[in-house]
């Protein structure tokens, strides 16, 4: 049993440093999700790793991957995070991509996966619907087959920057009669098509990045549909395992102990800084010893996984990842003290006033607070991941 | 033993539920902070017609004869509907400043002007380097012939956008940090020298990064002795921790009440997801946080008026089980809501967020903890 890195990961990892330090897109540099002024913004660091090969380092060799080993993609992972790069959007990159090179024919895959590594054709995920959270597989959204297309008709909401995209891979009901999870099918959806909408939902951060999106008489060709009718639950399940891996975020959390220890050094409490505090050191210190233990945890599944071991255990990884993002977000507002009530207005709040007082790591920090709550309900809430876990793993 | 309210504090009570039921609806307390001046002075003449901002004071100065009770009735009902207005701020700490320690001459001018809804006041104490110390303190009041200059940047003033006077603890002697040497004045928003820079803050109110700039003080400013203030601030805050405790416990209860009622008609898998056991026992713990924060609450509230010690520990005993409490309560009410508790569209996050701001109001859990464990 070893961890150390062989001399040719640490090559590789001098590598990784030395790129991203002469590559971090300028225009993004030191602004947080919640400042980016548009699509540009997100795709700035997306069309940089594009430019180098590096944008999908998860996919085969064949569809443009990296041909990593998997301590390589680690390493690469860490380094981003540890540079506080730009996150790659998920949508296309680490979701449909998968499923479409695994489950689409040749010509999807064509059409699809250049663009989807390029970044020029933007996806959002159409899963939830309003009555269908938890219990994703009693979504209701139709697809009834008229000639060489489906007629698609119902809601989805939660859509992370639907408002950017160009497309959408959905989740539909093609079959009313047969059991919940084999009556459904896997849709490809143009956003430009005649009767797709979009609404804003404003979190209560006062962020737009979820959406409604509305979905009247839509006709989508049936060459957009992914393998075969009815069997789309396959591949969202297969969707949902890759939305998992990497959602424990050790290393960006890594990055907010230490930004958190910063502002708790610059903090005063008395003359002295909050980070000579025992029971705030204590918090902290709790904090990075169960970081710690994920992230071996981490190392382990990993390990197993590239033995070809695949299971629940990911589940672990979600539910003790975001717990932890959360502790940070909590432990930060905490450690401002009242600069954690002003509000940063976002572009579209239109306010006459854009004054926010206080340091600048306190700036949106308790709205940071407020929008990590939603990493437990999203993506398979963390009661959901524990059903998981005694079903699959304890065999209760 | 008995924790039963008079007639006339459950007439009170009832008064101002159904001013908050029929006047303050979500829908219009959102109008409310989207509007420019982010408040209703309409409803604060509301408030005057009702006789709440004469609660605590007594009948010879216009007001109600009320004590802690009345103050706890009027802000727990408030809390319910989560009211924005500067209640606290001016009923509570000015109105406490001015009880314990106002001149005849303040109390005749500025107590009939708040009952009546004529003024207004923030509560000016934080400052940037003070963090939850109430005596760290660079604002300096130096005398200088018959009265004072005032000097220096108070911070996150909650309400004073829409304050017509700020009470304002100084430094009138000492070292930054000494608990001697500290004084209280009430200010006018308009002095010369008083300039504010107002935001909006994440909970729906408004405040004001306040600088004072060789403002000239009277002596008739001085509110209760001059360099021996800290008692005072103290016990008019430990006042002010019992009132938002109040506030929190009615936030608490919509929380509680939303979360099982959404709980019974969610319907996942086939089933209300309040069928879920886990969800079930969630829910009780939620209930028992509340239970014991109602308890704490009419703790404080009964003990306000004891020793000194007493009273300090009684606050941050509060302070405490309210801080645990709303943080339990508030991200549990969100978390069983699903995505729809994370919208601003529902009342659920905006009580959420409302309960940690009280948090971190005059001092959070672990202020309060550290202030208990010193004095026990």
């Amino acid at each position: 049993m070893n961890v150390d890195f062989t001399p040719a990961d640490q090559t590789f990892r001098k590598e990784v440093k030395s790129f991203i330090a002469e590559n971090y897109p300028q225009s993004v540099r030191g602004k947080s999700r919640n400042e980016y002024g548009g699509k540009d913004d997100f795709l700035a660091w997306h069309k940089v790793l594009h430019k180098q090969g590096w944008i999908a380092p998860s996919w085969p060799k064949q569809y443009g991957g990296t041909g990593w080993s998997a301590t390589q993609k680690y390493i690469f992972g860490e380094e981003c995070a540890l540079a506080d790069t730009p996150m790659v959007l998920p949508f296309g990159i680490a979701m449909v991509g998968p499923v479409i090179y695994t489950f689409a024919t040749e010509e999807q895959k064509k059409e699809h996966l250049p663009k989807i590594l390029s970044g020029e054709r933007w996806w959002c995920q159409g899963y939830s619907e309003p009555g269908s959270g938890s219990d994703l597989a009693s979504l209701k959204t139709s697809a009834v087959r008229d000639g060489d297309h489906y007629i698609v008709n119902g809601q989805k909401t939660w859509t992370t920057l639907a408002q950017y995209a160009d497309w959408i891979f959905c989740l539909v009901r093609t079959d009313t009669k047969a059991k919940q999870q084999e009556g459904i099918s896997f849709l490809l959806i143009d956003m430009k098509s005649p009767g797709v909408s979009v609404r804003p939902i404003i979190t209560m951060d006062g962020a737009h990045e979820v959406n409604e999106v509305f979905l009247d008489n839509v006709r989508v060709p049936v060459k957009n549909l992914i393998g075969k009718e009815n069997e789309g639950w396959t591949y969202a399940k297969f969707l949902l395992g890759h939305e998992r891996a990497g959602i424990a975020g050790v290393a960006r959390s890594k990055r907010g102990v230490e930004r958190l220890k910063k502002l708790a050094a610059a903090e005063q409490d008395g003359g002295k800084p909050l980070l000579a505090d025992p029971m705030f050191t204590r918090n902290i210190a709790e904090l990075q010893i169960d970081l710690l233990s994920l992230e071996f945890t981490e190392l382990r599944t990993l390990a197993n996984e590239s033995k070809g071991g695949h299971g629940p255990e990911a589940s672990i990884l979600k539910i003790k990842g975001t717990d932890i993002q959360q502790r940070l977000t909590e432990l930060t507002l905490e450690a401002i003290a009242y600069y954690g009530n002003p509000y940063r207005p976002f572009a579209h709040d239109k306010m006459t006033n854009e004054y926010v007082p206080g340091p600048d790591y306190s700036h949106g920090a308790s709205q940071n607070y407020f929008l990590t709550r939603r990493t437990t309900i999203y993506g398979g809430s963390s009661e959901i991941q524990r059903n998981i876990i005694a079903k699959m793993v304890l065999g209760l | 033993m008995d924790f039963s309210f008079t007639e006339e504090q459950t007439l009170l009570r009832n008064s101002v539920q159904k001013f908050v039921q029929n006047d303050y609806t979500f829908d219009n307390r959102r109008s409310i902070v989207k509007s420019d001046t982010g408040w209703s002075h309409k409803d604060w003449m509301k408030f005057a017609e009702l006789g709440l901002l004469g609660a605590p004071f007594s009948e010879d100065q216009g007001g109600l004869g009320g004590g802690p009770i009345e103050t706890m009735i009027i802000m727990e009902e408030f809390g319910r509907g989560i009211v924005i207005e500067p209640y606290l701020g001016t009923v509570v700490l000015a109105g406490g400043f001015l009880r314990h320690a106002g001149s005849k001459a303040q109390q005749e001018k500025f107590i009939p002007e708040i009952v009546e809804g004529k003024r207004v006041f923030a509560f000016a104490f934080a400052e940037p380097q003070g963090r939850y110390n109430l005596a760290d303190l660079n604002v300096t009041a130096k005398k200088s012939g018959a009265g004072y200059t005032l000097n220096g940047h108070k911070a996150v003033v909650i309400g004073a956008p829409w304050a017509d006077s700020l009470i304002v603890t100084a430094r009138t002697a000492g070292g930054q940090r000494d608990e001697k040497g500290i004084s209280v004045f009430v200010v006018d928003k308009k002095a010369k020298g008083v300039s504010c820079r107002d935001y909006p803050t994440v909970d729906g109110l408004r405040a004001s990064e306040v600088t004072f700039e060789n403002v000239s003080l009277g002596t008739d400013a001085l509110v209760g002795q001059a360099d021996n203030g800290l008692p005072l601030i103290e016990r008019v805050v430990d006042e002010g921790i019992a009132a938002l405790s109040a506030e929190a416990i009615g936030g608490m209860k919509v929380l509680n009440d939303a979360t099982v009622e959404y709980c019974k008609t969610r319907k996942q898998f086939g089933v209300p997801i309040g069928k879920f056991q886990v969800l079930q026992h969630r829910m009780v713990d939620m209930f028992m946080n509340y239970e014991q924060s109602v308890s704490i609450t009419y703790m404080v509230t009964l003990k306000l008026n004891e020793s000194e010690t007493e009273r300090k520990k009684a606050a941050s005993a509060a302070k405490v089980q309210i801080g645990k409490a709303g943080r339990f309560i508030g991200q549990n009410a969100v978390q069983l809501h699903g995505g729809m508790g994370m919208t601003d569209e529902l009342n659920v996050g905006h009580y959420f967020k409302r309960l940690t701001m009280i948090d971190t109001m005059f001092g959070n859990v672990d202020h309060h903890l550290k202030r208990y464990a010193s004095l026990d």
